[in-house]
């Protein structure tokens, strides 16, 4: 028989509070198993604080023949890149 | 190396390509990273998985030999190192396995194939560990080959193996250092721990130049896939490395490196030095290697003595995912 | 000097820590057989976490048994050159690996009592014991989690691993009752506050496994014959092949340095 264990996606959020972040993914045959293999598998040098798992089927992805509609928009505003504005030096760091 | 012999197709020029090949062609030139839903030639795909399945393989049977020596291990700590390092192996194969899948191909799939011979894994694993000293020789020779390798891997096209590449080097980092460590330890030691460290180095020095492969200047397949950068060096420049970083190493150490054929090229500005024995090799990959029976047999017996675990789980998350669903009923 | 070593002698002292540490260390070293041989390879890491965590907290005992025993001898030493006889391991954790649900059920079983067991030593009158048992505690409370969750999941699986858990239950109950018997030894360390009293630790371990093993819709085992010995140092056959294994190259090569 063996049906597969299902894949799941992992998120940890590290020590740091920053967002949660794809690391990888693993089998379990459910939630409460991947979260706990996800501790095991992922955070062995003491990676993260919080795991997020979903299973990989979940996932809706933007397609990839998208890339052009809904990315270059986001490349024409580039004021939201600090390296837009050039700051006199006599002000400092900011 | 962890995939060796990896057959791509002959690398097609540019008039040969359809328009589609020319352009991801272009991007993989223009060094972007390929996504696993992405457009890519079926060449491309199946060359990979191929790849990243063979080396998950060598992860994963590369367990074995060290594996042999975590119950021997001298001292508490050395005891943990090696666990620590044999998961680690693990665990990198988990990762690469998990890259593959992006391509189509599932981990037990992968697995079958594993188990029925039609996929390989590194020919160095089919090498025994018979002393202590070999679990400092496969840490420093076989992890060390391995990263030369790997290193490069990090920029390979196909993103979900780049990540799993740069993953794995940030972790391997310790490996090749606590085999020297050991050699160290060995080399320094009573004459008996000299002689079990001139031993290892014997023995494991020209199955560890054979990992790079045989030459593959004149592999079709390998300019197909250097083109397509799922390949990074020839085999021959990464053998040459290896010398080059290794000798002075086993200098360092006291110990003589098993060729009388080294000799240092001013010229080149790197180490002459003997073919491996290629018949030895393709006896190796053939199946008529030192070990191949056992470790094949290892991972079938785990696989198969562990088929009641997988499926019970399974069998427990639908029964329960049945008791939420009625509970959930029961409730409205 | 710490107040525990005025109530009990350093002999008391370092039996107990013994029982601690060689606990763990076989243990641990049951579960390292495992590792590339397990069912899938995210329980092949688990399992070497596990492996790892107990090695570790053998450092700790048995550097604090040396250190008490006041001969020079570290974790190593003990570890490493000592001789079946002197190992004070209950004969639970060096029962055979078996098939992966024989070992999860003793890793269950003992992860209960260690948990039981820690928690109360994370109290102990002696600083030193009470702080290795609360840096212990955090990790065990993970194996008791996962060994449970997957005990639950296997015993109410398939008709297959329910037969072999039970199985797995039937086999491992006699060898359980040594943890919960007082000797001398215990009655000492009881009455100078360091440890419990083992039989007191009895209805929490009852309490937890008895809910684990409800669930996964087992059956406790009505036998009462408890198999006990290695607590005082008399162990089973199996033993001497662990350590035939483990001290092989300290015996081999006396004196070197790895």
């Amino acid at each position: 028989m063996s049906s597969e264990w299902p894949l799941w996606e992992v998120f940890i959020r590290g020590q740091h509070g920053l967002n949660h972040r794809h690391v990888g993914s693993l089998h379990a045959p459910d939630a409460e198993m991947a979260i706990k293999n996800a501790r095991d598998v992922y955070t062995r040098r003491n990676e993260g604080v919080s795991i997020w798992v979903v299973k990989s089927v979940d996932i809706a992805a933007s397609s990839p023949s998208d890339k052009g509609p809904l990315f270059e928009p986001s490349n024409s505003k580039v004021y939201r890149h600090p390296t837009f504005f050039s700051i006199p030096d006599e002000v400092g760091h900011m | 190396m962890y995939a060796q012999l990896v057959k791509s197709e002959g690398k097609k020029s540019a008039e040969e390509m359809s328009p589609e090949e020319r352009a991801f062609q272009d991007r993989v030139d223009r060094g972007e990273k390929i996504e696993p839903k992405e457009w890519m030639p079926e060449g491309y795909r199946k060359t990979l998985i191929r790849q990243i399945g063979q080396h998950a393989h060598s992860e994963i049977v590369g367990q074995l030999p060290e594996g042999n020596w975590i119950t021997r291990a001298p001292t508490l700590e050395r005891k943990a190192i090696l666990l620590a390092k044999v998961q680690d192996e693990a665990g990198h194969g988990l990762y690469l396995y998990c890259a593959a899948e992006t391509l189509g191909i599932s981990r037990d799939q992968l697995l079958d194939k594993l188990h029925d011979g039609s996929m390989k894994y590194s020919s160095i694993f089919n090498y025994p560990t018979l002393t202590w000293a070999d679990i400092g020789a496969v840490g420093w020779l076989v992890d060390g080959a391995a990263i030369m390798n790997q290193v490069p891997l990090q920029k390979t096209s196909f993103g979900p193996y780049s990540r799993a590449m740069i993953r794995i080097c940030k972790e391997e980092s310790f490996h090749q250092r606590q085999g020297y460590d050991i050699m160290m330890k060995m080399a320094q030691g009573t004459p008996e721990q000299k002689a079990m460290a001139q031993d290892a180095l014997n023995r494991f020095w020209s199955p560890a130049l054979m990992m790079f492969g045989p030459s593959d200047k004149e592999s079709v397949h390998s300019a197909q896939s250097m083109a397509w950068k799922i390949k990074i060096d020839t085999n021959d420049e990464l053998r040459q490395k290896f010398v080059d970083q290794t000798v002075p190493q086993a200098e360092y150490l006291g110990l003589s490196i098993p060729d009388p054929n080294l000799k240092w090229n001013e010229e080149k500005k790197g180490y002459d030095f003997s073919e491996p024995d290629w018949t030895e090799f393709f006896e190796v990959i053939a199946g008529n290697g030192p070990c191949n029976r056992e470790r094949l047999g290892a991972r079938v017996k785990a696989w198969e003595d562990g088929a009641w675990f997988r499926d019970a789980l399974v069998a427990h998350a639908e029964k329960d995912a049945a008791r939420r669903a009625a509970a959930r009923v029961a409730a409205e | 000097m710490a107040a525990a070593e005025i109530a009990v002698d350093r002999a008391t002292l370092f039996e107990f820590l013994t029982r601690m540490g060689d606990n763990t260390l076989i243990l641990g070293h049951r579960v390292s057989e495992w590792c590339g041989h397990a069912p899938v390879l995210e329980e092949d890491i688990a399992l070497a976490n596990t492996a790892l965590d107990l090695i570790g907290q053998t450092h700790f005992w048995l550097g604090l048994a040396g250190e008490v025993e006041g001969k020079g001898r570290s974790a190593d030493a003990l570890a490493f050159l000592r001789d079946a006889s002197g190992f004070r391991n209950a004969l639970l954790v060096e029962r055979p690996n078996g098939d992966f649900g024989q070992t999860l059920m003793r890793q269950f079983l003992f992860d209960a009592w260690h948990h039981v067991m820690l928690t109360a030593l994370t109290g102990s009158s002696d600083p030193r014991v009470a702080e290795i048992a609360a840096k212990a505690l955090k990790e065990v409370s993970y194996h008791l989690e996962r060994s449970g969750d997957l005990i639950v999941r296997l015993g109410d699986g398939t008709a297959e691993s329910h037969a072999r858990m039970q199985r797995a239950l039937d086999d491992m109950w006699s060898y359980v009752g040594e943890l919960f018997i007082a000797d001398e030894t215990d009655r000492a360390i009881a009455g100078a506050g360091i440890a419990p009293d083992p039989a007191s630790l009895r209805p929490q371990w009852e309490a937890i496994v008895g809910e684990v093993l409800h669930e996964a819709t087992l059956k406790v085992p009505t036998t009462t014959y408890v198999h006990k010995g290695g607590r005082r140092g008399i162990h089973t056959e199996h033993l001497g092949y662990i350590l035939a294994d483990m001290q092989f190259l300290q015996r081999a090569y006396p004196g070197a340095t790895w």
